[in-house]
């Protein structure tokens, strides 16, 4: 076996007392206020709600200003509210960072005509193929994808799985 | 198998010692799988091969993608768990519990604590067993044969121990919404005990037999370097990424079900090649051994099914008292229940890394929206850049190392 390495200092360890590790938004507000419509907190959880047209320079920020460091990207998650929502898709992105060891929850809504966001793989490359698979599962588009084919359906597959209004069988 | 992009014939292409290369500055595109033995399951690999040395691999997924978040979205909440387990299928007691906890959340409801120390340590047990999979295979890729049958007999004890409490040994769904299927049997821990008495005698065989192997060291070492900075942009989590310096485990720094009751180390390694990876997860059989003993030492007595009324059928005999226990039972079993509108993100450390389930409730009995982010599918992301510059053959070693399981990719 190699020589032991001690983990104890580099490691996040979430202190007893401390229940919920959500980012704290104000310095968020300040910068960003004309482009964030809601902030919702709710099971220990903030979700930012932000204007899509902003979602990369806002990334940027948060990854790169030091009393955020959202180091990680750690899912996007594509969501639909239904065929008969307006807006009816929406985009979560959950950041995590490594240093703070806090994480923030942003989410954009796209209309059903022409859902599409900027992709921010330029701000995390992991966003790749999770846009990808958005795409692939729900039809969302991103500008100025490095790669924007389908990921998890065969290429020729017409239609978008996870879609409310796709038939789970017989289809 | 093999595909060859249209071939040019090269004019005169030199190489560095003066003599007519043959191929010339000519690269091939082999397909690598989808049912080949060492891609572990169905991956297809596009590689770009110069001579032997590969130049980019574009891993091809999708092949055993059954649509399991749509699936999720047709079922009851307490039935998705038969769905979870199947997603992950060397991890479905980590995968059912990243639910459970996330839906238990949703709920407001904390799992009773000899709930709690339970699924920490079948969830561990699981670690073993699938990291004992990843062992047997990855050496067998290297050209070991015998490792991969010592791991499997370790398995199947593991496997025996989850049939005692499960009745099944893969796709288990012990792990229920506010509880267990059933408590464990009168048996389960003498069985247990006969394991974890032989298995560090096992691990020590098995360092004897591969980590000291000098073939396996040169075949590992220095292979398939990716640094902490871009483990982390390409979204690495898990071993593959502690074996690159970064020691981030979910396990301590948002801890659930109570793992900050536990004394564990979390092995980090820094040069982040195929050796580090290796030794990374070794070193975790033995933490998750650490973990299933003191989990056995401080079991408590008690109830494995937590209060909540929704989540606990009622008692037969106040049913036959009760007209509106017997409406009550009747409607949990055949409706299920519901759960509050809202959303829930929640990272659990499985044993390939951070796994989440982010989950949407409309108020239903029936998820509005299951995501499953789960930790192959990034750490496959990390190929790429791992695999860049080394030999085809090491590539096998690569794939081995990220210890990818295609049912976590595609679901």
């Amino acid at each position: 076996m190699s020589e032991e390495t001690t983990t104890e200092k580099l490691l996040p360890i979430r202190g007893a007392n401390q229940t919920s590790n959500y980012a704290d938004t104000t310095a968020l507000t300040a910068r960003f206020e004309s482009s964030i419509i809601e902030i919702i907190e709710s099971l220990g959880e903030i979700t930012v709600i932000v204007k899509a047209e902003s979602i990369v320079p806002l990334m940027m920020f948060l990854r790169s200003e030091p009393n955020f460091d959202f180091n990680f990207l750690s899912d996007v998650s594509g969501l639909d509210l239904g065929e008969f929502a307006a807006p009816r898709f929406a985009i979560a992105y959950h950041l995590y960072s490594i240093k703070h060891n806090h994480r923030l929850r942003i989410k954009v809504f796209l209309d059903e005509e022409n859902p599409r966001v900027e992709t921010i793989s330029e701000v995390w490359r992991s966003a790749n193929w999770m846009e990808r698979e958005i795409y692939d599962m729900f039809g969302v588009d991103f500008i100025n994808h490095p790669d924007l084919r389908r990921i998890l359906m065969p290429a020729d597959y017409e239609g978008h799985p996870l879609r409310k209004d796709f038939p789970v069988r017989g289809y | 198998m093999m595909s060859t992009k249209e071939i040019t014939i090269p004019t005169a292409s030199v190489t560095a010692l003066g003599k007519r290369d043959p191929l010339g500055d000519q690269r091939m595109t082999l397909s690598l799988g989808p049912q080949h033995p060492s891609t572990h399951g169905v991956l297809r690999l596009e590689v770009e091969l110069d001579g032997e040395i590969v130049i980019g691999a574009r891993p091809d997924i999708g092949y055993l993608h059954t649509g399991m978040e749509k699936t999720m979205e047709t079922q009851k909440w307490q039935q998705v768990v038969t769905i979870t387990c199947r997603m992950d299928y060397l991890n479905s007691m980590g995968n059912d519990l990243g639910y459970v906890l996330a839906v238990e959340k949703l709920l407001g409801v904390e799992a009773t604590p000899r709930t709690q120390v339970l699924r920490v340590l079948l969830t561990e047990l699981n670690r073993l067993s699938s990291h004992l999979v990843w062992w047997g295979t990855h050496a067998l890729d290297l050209g070991a044969m015998s490792p991969f049958f010592y791991a499997f007999n370790q398995r199947e004890m593991i496997l025996d121990l989850f049939e005692c409490v499960s009745g099944a040994r893969l796709h288990q769904s012990y792990f229920r919404i506010g509880g267990l299927m059933a408590d464990i049997p009168d048996n389960f821990l003498p069985l247990l005990r006969k394991f974890t008495d032989q298995f560090p005698e096992f691990l020590q065989m098995g360092n004897k037999l591969v980590t000291g192997n000098r073939i396996f060291q040169s075949r590992t070492k220095n292979i398939g370097i990716i640094s902490g900075e871009d483990a982390l942009q390409w979204g690495l989590t898990g071993p593959s990424l502690r074996a690159s310096g970064v020691g981030w485990d979910v396990r301590k720094s948002e801890p659930y079900s109570g793992y900050e009751t536990y004394d564990f180390d979390v092995p980090v390694e820094n040069t982040g090649d195929i050796w580090a990876r290796y030794i990374v997860r070794m070193r975790e059989m033995e933490e998750s051994l650490k973990i299933i003993n003191q989990a056995v030492a401080k079991l408590p007595a008690g109830p494995i099914q937590s209060d909540h009324p929704k989540l606990k059928l009622p008692e037969r005999d106040l049913m036959k008292e009760h007209i509106d226990v017997m409406i009550h039972h009747f409607l949990l079993a055949s409706e299920g229940f519901t759960v509050p509108i809202g959303e829930v993100y929640f990272p659990i450390e499985s044993a390939r890394g951070e796994l989440a389930y982010y989950i949407v409730s409309d108020g239903k009995e029936r998820p509005w929206r299951v995501r499953a982010k789960t930790p192959s599918f990034l750490n496959l992301q990390g190929l790429a850049t791992m695999a860049e510059g080394h030999l085809l053959a090491d590539l096998i070693g690569i794939i081995g190392s990220i210890d990818i399981v295609l049912g976590d990719i595609d679901r």
